[in-house]
């Protein structure tokens, strides 16, 4: 018989807090949200283990609406506080959750440095391209072109690919989905539950108020089979209406093929999110429509220690058997007796 | 022939008792100067003197060779009876090259023992100290003992059978000057050689090299005849019980471990390297043995959030800064404050403002420990007065987070983390009960931000069932915690976090007075002050002037007596290493007249100074 601790059964609905959620009418926070809980629930993690850490931004409710420990930190903060709260107690489930404008502006350094310490955590990066509560600004991750309250005739600065950073930082774990595709959503959020150090997904999302339709080309069911592409590990990157669609590789230069009249399948780009190199998960995370069908799913999970388990192990190994008692702590190496 | 005896050759130079000593030792910040200090500030202390120190080095690891600018100093003062400060002046320099006579020479006073290692006396060496005649010869040192001694060349004598390269051979030049200065203050070497050993246990050659020259330098003394006396400082009479050595930084480390064993909370030490507070953090890397969860984070903001995350997770946050580091986190310790969560943020101060000076002392971080965060955030601000106090200082510091579940801030300084002095070592049943009483499930809703007799709210870790809770920066309902923009609530929060720190005073020591308790004159202290300021108040005692002195630990809130005790004197003296701090917030708290004695230099008072203000003051 097993000797493992009963877990209740828990539903979604065991992790709706008593807060009245204030996201606008149609924002894709709501999905993201209900996705969660779900995960959440299938976990296998005791409810009282969850914590969620947030920063500032319509991101940074989401530990207000989830019956779980919480903590609505400071901007771009998030993944530092994380970071002292998983040394603290590395049995807790840790998730973080950000938007763009918290991960990749004021938080850009503590979410590189989470990711390339490898700390058990899960973070969020729920992307809309725009600063939202601030009322709609450009953030990091908008398009050239795009109108908001700061760059009224559109921002001229290079956005920043939030899964290329996560890569070139380290991250073990890589993946992307969208809030409102819920069944992708949610088995993303799985395989990052799942994953042994940083995961990072990056949610695209819409804010339905300041950067509507931004990802209509990703979530459109008249085009979208056309503009995206689900990575499946040991599987060809396939996509299209007909699946007659692919990458191809030449050199280190991809291009989309039509299979057929000459490209037999096996020409295909096989996707490996296990391969250590961060090479093609970058080539992967560079592909951005129109040019590229956009990925979507797991683009790297691979194994490394944990930054905490690391960090006991070596205070572990600096300790002695029993600790030294208080007294002798305080002597130190050297003193000496005045009578 | 004349009558005049010459004394027989081997005649033994006579002993002089001293009641103290002043000794710095100066090379460039290559010479190993710090390390020779610390090992004459420790021989002292094992030999039973009162020593206190002053480190002074450069912000460059290594400034060009042989320039002022690279000069790396070590104060030493080891006396018979109680001493609180490093000194005023020098009884004795120890100069390796001529930028180090050139920037420490007007310390030394007139009669005074001058050790000068003239190998480095040559005529680039005296051009890049800005020397135009040589002072060997020029007659400039006639007013002191001059004690010339050819370094170099005797060092490199001394282990030339190790067979070192010229570079490893003269990186033992500074155990030379030791062994000579500990045969003329008749110091036994045992425990610089049991440190020799320990030190390079692994490279038997510096071993023996080392311990070959440390005995060289100290039988040259002997047999060159040099001196015709050496001095003898007895040990010193102080209360009975175990001693140890300690600086300001060893004994906030040991303060914040013995903090963590007391009140059975883990320690997360999360810190950016930050001249000079990377001391501290080199001490917890030290203390990681003991348990201590080091994290060394990508900057000061990064560092103070670790610490507040540790904190929610159910262990003690602690970090530690200087500068423009603790501007960094002025943000999280909001935080701290609004989320209620127990953490200890360490300021070494430096001189400022921006990078300033960074291996300077100063005390003019009181206003932002104080009020320097948006919105009205207080806390308590704690500052210890000499450097074995961090200890006891680093304990209350605890004790005051878990207790009120409050960041706090305490004030160090470059002059008490470096600083050094014997420590009483205490019995661990003197130690104070720091119990932390963590929230259990199972009593009903839990309320995070229901209030105890302290006005602290209860603290609950993650992973404890039944007790899941939401906090954050966002301004918090009375009691359940929840997010509430009303307008009465906010202003109902402000003064409950306000009246829990302002109700500390009912609980912290009362301000003392040392000396009359109607003394004309008043000298009000804080921080590293503390010796000048105590030292020159005893001389002016004796003198018979009607003066008194208090100094306060707790900045925030002041101990509840402060305003009787300042009522009972005529006069106020406000003395800080500052543009007048402290004096701001007196003036403004008590609303009385108060004279101030302010210096900014990047060092600390010397007694005199504080002691031509009170005479000034008394005598005018």
């Amino acid at each position: 018989m097993s000797s493992g601790t009963q877990l209740p059964v828990l539903t979604a609905d065991d992790f709706a807090s008593d807060q009245e959620v204030r996201w606008c009418p149609g924002c894709g926070d709501f999905s993201i949200l209900g996705t969660l809980k779900k995960v959440m629930a299938g976990a296998g993690v005791a409810r009282e283990k969850f914590v969620f850490v947030s920063g500032i931004g319509c991101a940074g409710r989401f530990p207000y609406y989830l019956d779980t420990y919480g903590f609505h930190g400071i901007h771009g903060r998030a993944a530092a506080i994380a970071t002292g709260l998983k040394i603290a107690n590395p049995d807790l489930s840790v998730w973080v959750v950000m938007g763009d404008g918290d991960a990749l502006a004021s938080g850009a350094s503590h979410l590189i440095h989470a990711l390339r310490r490898n700390v058990d955590i899960k973070i969020l990066l729920i992307n809309n391209e725009v600063h939202g509560l601030t009322k709609g600004q450009s953030s990091p991750t908008s398009r050239p072109g795009t109108r908001t309250r700061s760059h009224p005739e559109g921002t001229f600065e290079t956005p920043l690919r939030p899964l290329s950073v996560a890569l070139a930082a380290e991250a073990t774990f890589v993946a992307r989905s969208i809030d409102v595709d819920v069944e992708h959503l949610g088995q993303v959020l799985t395989r990052a539950a799942q994953h042994k150090g940083a995961a990072l997904v990056e949610i695209y999302q819409n804010c339905k108020i300041f950067n509507d339709g931004v990802f209509d080309y990703a979530t459109d069911r008249a085009v979208k089979a056309d503009n995206v592409v689900y990575l499946e590990h040991g599987r060809p990157l396939l996509f299209g209406k007909d699946r007659n669609q692919g990458i191809r590789l030449t050199g280190l230069d991809p291009e989309v093929v039509t299979l057929g009249g000459g490209i037999p399948m096996d020409d295909l780009l096989i996707h490996d999110e296990r391969v250590e190199s961060i090479a093609l998960p970058f080539l992967l995370s560079r592909f951005v429509w129109p040019d590229f069908p956009e990925c979507l799913g797991v683009l790297r999970a691979v194994e490394r220690a944990s930054f905490e388990r690391l960090l006991l192990e070596d205070i572990a190994q600096l300790q002695q058997s029993a600790p030294l008692p208080l007294d002798k702590l305080l002597a130190g190496d050297e003193s000496w007796v005045v009578v | 022939m004349g009558s005049t005896k010459k004394p027989p050759a081997s005649s033994k130079p006579t002993i002089q008792e001293l009641d103290e000593v002043v000794i710095r030792f100066a090379g460039d910040s290559g010479d190993g100067m710090q390390l020779v200090g610390a090992q004459f500030t420790a021989t002292a202390a094992a030999v039973g003197n009162d020593i206190s120190t002053l480190p002074d080095f450069p912000a460059e690891i290594r400034a060009p060779a042989g320039t002022l600018a690279g000069v790396s100093g070590f104060q030493v003062r080891f006396s018979n009876h109680e001493i609180h400060t490093p000194g005023d002046v020098l009884n004795a320099l120890v100069a390796m090259n001529p930028a180090a006579l050139q920037a420490n020479v007007k310390d030394l006073e007139p009669g005074g023992i001058l050790v000068l290692n003239t190998d480095a006396f040559t005529t680039d060496e005296l051009d890049r100290a800005g020397y135009h005649a040589n002072p060997l010869l020029d007659g400039s040192l006639k007013r002191f003992r001059l004690v010339a001694i050819p370094m170099n060349k005797l060092n490199r004598d001394a282990v030339s059978q190790f067979k070192l390269s010229p570079r490893e051979a003269d990186r033992c030049r500074n155990f030379f000057a030791l062994g000579l200065v500990y045969w003329l203050f008749e110091r036994p070497l045992e425990p610089s050689l049991r440190w020799i050993r320990d030190r390079f246990s692994k490279n038997p050659a510096m071993v023996e090299a080392n311990t070959r020259t440390l005995m060289a330098g100290y039988q040259h003394c002997e047999s060159a005849k040099l001196m015709r006396v050496h001095y003898r400082v007895a040990k010193a009479e102080i209360p009975a019980g175990r001693y140890r050595k300690i600086t300001g930084t060893e004994a906030l480390a040991l303060g914040l471990v013995t903090a963590g064993r007391l009140s059975g909370l883990p320690l997360v030490f999360a810190c950016h390297p930050m001249t000079p507070a990377s001391d501290v953090m080199q001490q917890m890397v030290e203390m990681k043995r003991h348990g201590v969860r080091m994290i060394q984070a990508e900057d000061e903001l990064a560092a103070l959030s670790m610490a507040i995350g540790a904190s929610f997770g159910g262990t003690l946050g602690v970090t530690a800064t200087s500068g423009p580091g603790m501007s960094l986190m002025s943000e999280g310790i909001g935080l701290a404050v609004m989320s209620e969560l127990p953490c200890v943020v360490i300021n070494i101060q430096r001189g400022g403002p921006s990078t300033g000076l960074p291996t300077r002392s100063e005390q003019a971080d009181l206003f932002q420990a104080l009020v320097g965060r948006h919105g009205e955030a207080p806390l308590p601000v704690l500052a210890p007065a000499h450097p074995s106090e961090c200890f006891a200082l680093a304990l209350e510091a605890v004790r005051l987070a878990t207790r009120y579940m409050t960041p706090v801030i305490l004030l160090s300084d470059v002059y008490l983390a470096n600083g050094a002095e014997p420590w009483k070592i205490p019995e661990v049943g003197e130690l104070p009960d720091m119990e932390v009483v963590f929230a259990a499930s199972g009593k009903g809703v839990f309320l995070p931000y229901r209030r105890d007799e302290h006005l602290a709210r209860p603290w609950a870790a993650p992973g404890t069932p039944g007790l899941e809770h939401r906090i954050g920066g966002l301004e918090t309902e009375r009691e359940t915690g929840h997010v509430s923009y009303d307008a009465e609530n906010h202003e109902a929060m402000i003064r409950e976090r306000a009246d829990k720190i302002a109700r500390i005073a009912e609980e912290i020591p009362p301000l003392q007075v040392h000396g009359a308790d109607d003394a004309d004159l008043l000298v009000l202290g804080w921080g590293s002050t503390y010796g000048a300021i105590f030292s020159a108040v005893k001389r002016c005692q004796a003198q018979g002037l009607s003066v008194a002195c208090a100094h306060l630990r707790h900045l925030s809130p002041l101990p509840k007596n402060t305003g009787e005790i300042l009522a009972r004197h005529r006069r106020l003296l406000v003395p800080e290493l500052n543009s007048g701090q402290l004096a701001w917030l007196i003036r403004a708290v008590f609303v009385r007249d108060l004279e101030t004695l302010n210096k900014v230099q990047g060092k600390p008072f010397l007694i005199s100074e504080v002691e031509a203000k009170i005479h000034a003051m008394l005598r005018a």
